[in-house]
């Protein structure tokens, strides 16, 4: 009878980005039997190295990592599987009209270079980051938990409501009552809280806006920068690093981890839609045709991808799929990956200052990237963008060949839809031009230097990676859609209206970021469900 | 030198200190209210800012005053009377308008107003859950009395009590913001910017910024306590706060007027009463400020008896004003552009999208002005001739957005201002600027001033997630009393906020009244 399906897997994860891989990992340690499908020929979404010009080696959609979770890291012996992080310390934000700021590693050194723009700020740090490293603590455990849902009465979400309350409550008044400002409050009020000098607001609030459709001085943005903080790299909380190899050495570790307990991975195998057959999930079928079948299926696509493109309208709820259509997922950032022939200048620094070696920042007043925003939200590119840059090939020599570099440049903001019609070639060239400018403001033998430059806008990202309005975190990190919110109210809990179909993609909590816990929790749920243990 | 002992002072005459002072005066309290300027009612006192032309200087509507509170403060009896009530709200443009009146509208397609009507149910429903809690004393962060942890079990329970689908409803957009909620309910871009506006009025948010919709709740939620909508009071919304001055007195109330206080005075950390500019000292156990939590904290008490934790917290209150007012005297009626004359007499919004209400907040986040503000005009004496003189007209505007601080400096920002209101205005009622006799229009720093508010916030402070409920100004004076005892909060700055509400007052004195002197 079924003669056309040779083999039914336990599960398949449709999506062979870092999430799905961490689900697939967790499930096939448990001894599961797991295929993962990919549409591209490519392993990795949006974690990916790739050569797209001479030798060059890009981490052409994210760039860094710091968030990916220690506990994921060892569970899943990515060490071993070749994965390798290169802390770099401090950062800079230079300024128009020369002079800049450097973010130092060392304790000392940061409060002398903030006492050079304020010595009041310098005080203020300390309250700053213990405040805020105070935050990510209270935070930190919730990543790797389900969120409850809070209308309920399920013994497990009525427990789990208990125990965040009682964490809550157990901060006293003072510690709640800062918590609930970081949570709602804007980066630009809650840095104004600590810090007088411009420079200092404008440096620490980019974390703040990295990704999110949401200005510094909306309200919510001071918890995207938290967000950005909660990453550690050994234990050392806040820090940021570069996979050695790029960021595509996260998703190969995470498939040779797979590989090593049993799973697979099949790419060019783009998913038309989810089999689903008397209410359930029963596997995909391929654009080709193909069926391939399985007791479980996993999206590790976003959530609008998932429902409203691989899912027959007729098997979900027509409020879920409304929810899923409002569900907020903002295309805002672009990004440039340069190749270069030598290390660019940047008189605004000292020579051989560490801070080269970091985030390179050029925005220097909150005003700057409150415009920046406000030009998203009309519908062009920001003409004084955000950047974030870094020249990874300092530290890692694989990325670049001896004496050439590698330039990563992250830009906020930068829209999906313009308001003057679709992208074009000719606009993204335009969008391409305004950045190597901004960047040549600062750098005069920058463009000189450039060898091959690939621009992308929020559009290519989607096409290319799948995510929809090439949003980074698979969808707003805003109040409205985190913990229990999160894609969908009463469906935050990686199941779906769809028995046997799960979600595993930062549409879910804790969002996104490299950050691998909404998988490693989507794994926990499957295999509750099936009624097995975690291995 | 002690003239005289009260058991309670209060300090500011504006409608919610006089709402306290009734209540405790009812309970058998002596009474002093002390206002230092020469006129009761602060955001809400009459002002004529022309010869015989006359407006409140803050407020223009009244529509969160509760039905309930003006039977229990006998305010009918002591001379509040309507010129209008259930007043439409109209959003005008120079092409066409929609008439909104609760869930109705017209002008619109058939599938808006559906969607409207809809909509407003929805909202109406989480209003009524808001509204329960803000007429509510807030239970304490982390107490572990009994009382705190009552009240805070009713709340969740009341939230229950929505029904699953709502409450999820209610979770998810009570963090959104009301741009997104309004597009993904209404096509029609005047509902929409009609449903942003109630949601920034007096507010330091554009209708992008998370968390507005929380303040359009806040604002339905009073609403919901009156069945007569959007109303006028013979006299302007000023013959609300006289009705309000002369019922306290009734009650036995004494009300000083002229009377400035300079300091409040403390004697071995607790309170003694106040010292008058003048020098003289009023002396009770009690003192109840209406006055906004910055100056009564750091102006009249001074750091000297608060911990600097508290003050950093008060410093950190966000109270920065947004809005002008504009007072305009008119030689005569102007014609609004397609609509017959007695529309004039709703509540009117220029406002014709939601992004040319961001477009006006935008300009003031950098401290400039706004080219094209988003105005809420009112021309009372449609209802109410006495407020001009015959045949003449006042309109008064609420004007968004006016930076506080301003980089062209205050009269320059003034002058711009005005300039671009009167014309947003002409381009939707022709010639109205022609017939303007005199005008006045008052930026956050003159409404400081006028009203002696910090920052000239109509709320006293941000509505905001983290400026709400149990946490509204700040923790340790979230519960209208104060780290001095004493010393208790009744102004717009403690919960549920600003607006003519009365809900900051009656609560104060609720709160006082369970606690021993």
């Amino acid at each position: 009878m079924s003669s056309s399906t040779p083999k039914t897997h336990d599960v398949i994860v449709v999506g062979a980005g870092h999430n799905g891989l961490v689900a697939a990992c967790y499930l096939a340690r448990s001894g599961l039997d797991v295929l993962v499908v990919e549409r591209n020929d490519y392993i990795g979404g949006a974690a990916v190295s790739r050569q797209l010009y001479e030798d060059f080696t890009y981490s052409n959609c994210s760039y860094v990592c710091s968030l990916l979770r220690p506990e994921i890291m060892r569970a899943l012996e990515l060490p071993k599987h070749g994965l390798q992080i290169i802390p770099y310390d401090s950062g800079c934000t230079m300024m128009r009209g020369g002079g800049h700021l450097a973010l130092y590693d060392n304790h000392d050194a940061l409060r002398r270079e903030i006492a050079r723009h304020s010595p009041r700020d310098a005080e203020a740090y300390d309250r700053y980051s213990r405040d805020v490293m105070r935050q990510c603590k209270f935070i930190r455990p919730l990543l790797l938990r389900e969120p409850p849902d809070p209308t309920s009465f399920k013994p497990r979400d009525l427990t789990e409501l208990l125990y965040l309350g009682a964490r809550f409550n157990g901060m006293g008044e003072q510690r709640m009552y800062d918590t609930l400002r970081f949570w709602t409050m804007s980066a630009a009020d809650f840095l104004d809280e600590y810090f007088e000098s411009e420079i200092v607001k404008a440096h620490f609030a980019g974390s703040s806006i990295i990704g999110t459709a949401l200005g510094p001085r909306s309200p919510g943005s001071a918890y995207v920068l938290l967000h950005h903080y909660m990453g550690d790299i050994d234990e050392t909380v806040g820090a940021w690093g570069f996979a050695r190899g790029g960021m595509g050495s996260v998703t190969s570790a995470l498939t040779s981890s797979l590989r090593a307990s049993g799973g697979d991975v099949r790419v060019s195998a783009p998913v038309d839609h989810v089999l689903v057959q008397g209410g359930r999930a029963r596997g995909v079928v391929l654009d080709s045709g193909e069926e391939i079948r399985a007791r479980v299926v996993v999206s590790n696509m976003d959530v609008k991808r998932t429902f409203l493109h691989c899912v027959e309208p007729e098997h979900l709820p027509e409020e879920f799929l409304t929810a899923v259509r409002r569900f907020k997922i903002r295309g805002s950032s672009g990004k440039l990956n340069i190749a270069l022939d030598g290390l660019p200048s940047f008189p605004a620094i000292p020579a051989g200052c560490p801070a080269l070696r970091g985030d390179m920042h050029i925005t220097d007043t909150l005003e700057m990237m409150e415009r920046a925003y406000d030009d998203w939200k009309e519908g062009r590119w920001s003409a004084a963008p955000y950047l974030d840059m870094l020249i990874p090939s300092q530290i890692d020599p694989t990325m670049a060949a001896d004496g050439k570099h590698y330039m990563s440049v992250f830009v906020q903001y930068c829209p999906y839809e313009l308001a003057d019609g679709p992208w074009t070639d000719a606009k993204r060239t335009a969008f391409g031009a305004t950045v190597i400018d901004a960047i040549a403001e600062h750098s005069p033998n920058f463009k000189s230097l450039i060898l091959h430059a690939e621009v992308r806008t929020p559009w290519d990202i989607e096409r290319e990676v799948g995510l929809t309005e090439g949003n980074i975190f698979q969808g707003e990190l805003t109040m409205d859609q985190l913990l229990f919110n999160r894609p969908v109210p009463g469906y935050a809990q990686y199941r779906t209206p769809v028995n046997g179909l799960y979600m595993s993609g930062s549409s879910t909590h804790p969002g996104g970021g490299v950050m691998g816990a909404p998988g490693a929790n989507c794994a926990r749920r499957v295999l509750a469900d099936l009624g097995r243990s975690a291995a | 030198m002690t003239t005289h002992a009260w058991d309670v002072i209060v300090i500011g005459a504006g409608h919610n200190g006089l709402v306290c002072a009734q209540h405790l005066a009812r309970a058998g309290q002596s009474v002093l209210v002390l206002e230092a300027g020469s006129a009761v009612g602060g955001f809400a006192a009459a002002r004529e800012f022309a010869p015989g032309f006359k407006a409140a200087v803050g407020a223009q509507l009244i529509h969160q005053f509760s039905d309930q509170s003006v039977r229990e403060l006998q305010l009918e009896r002591h001379g509040l009377r309507w010129a209008a009530r259930k007043l439409s709200t109209t959003v005008v443009t120079p092409e066409r308008s929609v008439r909104i009146l609760g869930g109705q509208v017209s002008g619109t397609s058939a599938n808006d107003a559906h969607a409207w009507a809809h909509l407003s149910a929805r909202l109406d429903r989480y209003a009524q859950f808001l509204n329960a809690v803000q007429s509510s004393c807030p239970p304490r962060l982390g107490s572990t009395d009994f009382q705190d942890r009552w009240s805070l079990l009713k709340m969740g329970l009341r939230l229950r009590l929505l029904g699953r689908r709502d409450m999820r409803e209610f979770l998810r957009i009570v963090g959104m913001n009301v741009y997104d909620l309004a597009t993904d309910e209404l096509a029609d871009p005047l509902l929409q910017a009609a449903l942003g506006m109630d949601a920034i009025l007096g507010s330091n948010f554009g209708p992008r910024a998370p968390g507005t919709v929380l303040t359009l709740l806040s604002r339905r939620a009073g609403e919901t306590t009156s069945a007569n909508g959007y109303s006028l009071p013979i006299g302007g919304p000023g013959a609300l706060a006289v009705a309000l001055a002369d019922a306290a007195q009734a009650a036995g109330v004494t009300l000083r007027t002229d009377a400035l206080v300079a300091r409040i005075a403390v004697e071995e950390d607790r309170v003694v009463g106040v010292d008058l500019a003048t020098g003289e000292r009023l002396c009770a156990p009690r003192v109840v400020s209406n006055v906004d939590p910055r100056q009564t904290f750091l102006s009249l008490l001074g750091t000297a008896h608060l911990d600097t934790g508290f003050v950093r917290r008060v410093d950190h209150f966000r109270q920065r004003g947004i809005t002008a007012k504009l007072h305009l005297a008119l030689g005569g009626l102007p014609t609004l552009q397609g609509l017959e004359p007695s529309r004039l007499g709703d509540r009117l919004l220029v406002a014709p999208s939601l992004d040319y209400i961001e477009r006006a907040f935008n300009a003031s986040k950098y401290g400039e002005v706004s080219s094209h503000p988003a105005l809420e005009v009112t021309v009372p004496t449609i209802h109410d001739p006495s407020l001009a003189p015959a045949g003449q007209h006042v309109l008064t505007a609420i004007v968004n957005y006016a930076a506080f601080d301003t980089k062209a400096g205050t009269s320059a920002a003034r002058a711009a201002l005005l300039q671009n209101t009167l014309a947003t205005l002409d381009a939707v009622a022709p010639g109205l600027s022609a017939r303007v006799l005199h005008s006045e229009l008052l930026l956050p720093s003159d409404l400081e001033r006028e009203c002696r508010v910090t920052g000239g916030h109509w709320h006293h402070g941000d509505l905001a997630f983290d400026q709400f409920l149990m946490v509204r100004p700040f923790p340790g004076a979230a519960q209208y009393d104060s780290p001095l005892q004493g010393l208790y909060l009744c102004g717009a700055g403690s919960h549920p906020g600003g607006g003519l509400t009365g809900l900051p007052g009656r609560l104060a004195a609720e709160r006082i009244l369970r606690s021993r002197p």
